[in-house]
């Protein structure tokens, strides 16, 4: 699939999918990578070194400060996939300096799933295997 | 599924700082910048007068801001004028104003950051009350959303809705993107507000602007039929339609600067008329009595700190009072003697903060105000019941 790219990088890893947007702030523990937003359908799962796969951002700006946080805490994912990056996550991965694409059918990507991503400068590829 | 990305063009410049020649920090700053500009489609940079940052409170921006900020401050300095919202606390008087030792201390460490990169710690919402005021036309970065909204809107200048981060960004290298508001053609309106009824308080503007913002969410409103109105309303309107719309510009007809060069034919129209005032002033209120009252969203000006000092001329309050302002303005209250008499009758002015980045939850239950942005926040963001009337009826 193509996508475009948001933040370069090359990686391989596990999908950790979600439907539902997320907020960063107060939905994500930024000492340890597990979300807790009530009610989320990922609540209680860690996003530490996964391919986090979500539609787009939801809510206060300051998640784009939790994307830096949990890079620095060493428990960021190890790529970002969107159906439509906002500013929010586009200010928070670059800033943190995680691999991201958007442009995604995000339906095709199910939970476990290795993914792939080639994503240079502008364009960028994903690979489900 | 395909993407292709139109990617700006970048100055030589720009492309320096974008390789890194200019430092890590710069670099991030800058791809921040043409990433953004990217995605709104944004065919260049283009230099700004002045920045204003938001994003200083440590209730509003916790560790992660704090954190961030710190690691910029290491090697970032500012390039262009760029001054600060308010924080959490009066610099000065936090203690008084009942602010714990923690809090205080992880709040001076943001300001701190800042300072080290050069920004000018003005602590206010109301730049151009204090010292930041751009010119008709002139290409700025602004976060804040009432202060994005008073200069579109009361000056002419163009700026988009920044966030903390891009207006950041914005200050360190000295330009943004050029797209939205910074382009003529995006500055048109899209809705008419026919205003029915007179306004006289601040307080009836406030509501206006809530009513509207609610409506038309994101959009342009050009109001008609309001015949006069103060630098003041004409805050406190642009604050509560960012607030509970994300309205950055709005054009009012014989006030504005632009209102006369745009095209009004065939926009879907609006009215504002007693009715809908009165429905918007029920649905800010929340609260019974109030234990506090505070005046100042967006900061207080010395106009609004004088009519305050006038109707309580003589009189004692029965409550507690807080007027929110610049330091500068502050300053200038007492050089003149205004805050004695404002402390005469039983109230207090704390500058560089406001009710609701201040975390006054720890404090008071049901807050008195004229400003339908604090009357849009105050519940959510300080659990807060709120009273949401005029200034005069307040003060009784």
């Amino acid at each position: 699939m193509k996508a475009r790219t948001i933040y370069p990088g090359n990686v391989k890893g596990v999908a950790i999918v979600s439907h539902e947007p997320i907020g960063f702030y107060g939905g994500i523990d930024m000492k340890t990578g597990v979300v807790i937003e009530k009610g989320h359908p990922l609540e209680g799962r860690s996003i530490k070194g996964k391919i986090l796969v979500f539609p787009y951002g939801k809510g206060s700006t300051v998640g784009s400060y939790v994307i830096y946080g949990l890079k620095k805490n060493g428990v960021a994912p190890l790529a970002i996939i969107n159906k439509e990056t906002e500013t929010i996550v586009a200010t928070g991965v670059i800033l943190a300096a995680i691999p991201c694409v958007d442009g995604v059918d995000i339906e095709k990507i199910k939970d476990g799933s290795i993914v792939e991503i080639k994503a240079g400068e502008k364009e960028a590829e994903v690979k489900i295997e | 599924m395909a993407c292709i990305i139109a990617t700006m063009y970048l100055t030589k410049e720009q492309e320096e700082m974008l390789e890194g020649e200019h430092g890590e920090i710069i670099s991030k700053m800058t791809r921040l910048l043409v990433r953004l500009g990217d995605i709104y489609n944004a065919e260049k940079m283009i230099p700004v007068a002045s920045v204003q940052v938001a994003g200083v409170s440590y209730k509003s921006i916790g560790e992660p801001g704090l954190e961030f900020l710190q690691d910029i401050a290491k090697e970032a300095r500012v390039r262009v004028l760029t001054f600060l919202n308010p924080a959490g606390m009066d610099l000065e008087k936090w203690k008084e104003m009942g602010i714990d030792e923690n809090f205080a201390k992880k709040q001076l460490a943001i300001i701190e950051a800042f300072r080290k990169m050069g920004i000018i710690i003005s602590a206010t919402c109301t730049p151009y009350l204090a010292g930041n005021l751009p010119h008709y036309k002139q290409h700025i970065a602004w976060s804040e959303s009432s202060a994005v909204s008073f200069a579109n809107s009361v000056i002419g200048a163009r700026t988009n809705r920044e966030g903390g981060p891009s207006a950041l960004a914005a200050a360190i290298t000295g330009f943004t993107p050029y797209y939205g508001l910074h382009l003529d053609e995006n500055r048109q309106p899209d809705y008419i507000i026919e205003v029915k009824t007179q306004l006289k308080y601040n307080s009836d503007f406030a509501a206006l602007g809530y009513y509207v913002g609610k409506k038309i969410k994101n959009k342009i409103p050009f109001f008609k039929g309001i015949k006069e109105a103060d630098t003041d309303q004409l805050k406190a309107l642009g604050a509560a339609m960012a607030a509970s719309g994300a309205v950055a510009l709005y054009h009012v007809d014989g006030i504005t600067p632009e209102a006369d060069k745009i095209s009004i034919s065939g926009l879907e129209k609006i009215e504002f008329g007693e009715e809908e005032l009165k429905e918007t002033y029920d649905a800010l209120n929340s609260g019974e009595e109030p234990d506090i009252v505070i005046f100042g969203c967006p900061h207080a000006s010395i106009s609004e700190i004088f009519k305050i000092a006038k109707i309580l001329e003589g009189r004692k309050a029965k409550k507690p009072f807080w007027i929110v302002t610049a330091r500068a303005t502050k300053e200038m209250a007492r050089k003149i003697g205004l805050e004695e008499a404002i402390e005469k009758a039983g109230g207090k002015i704390y500058a560089d903060t406001c009710m609701v980045v201040s975390p006054i939850e720890n404090l008071f239950k049901t807050t008195g105000v004229n400003s339908a942005k604090a009357a849009h926040y105050l519940p959510g963001f300080c659990k807060q019941k709120v009273v949401f009337n005029n200034m005069e009826a307040l003060l009784k």
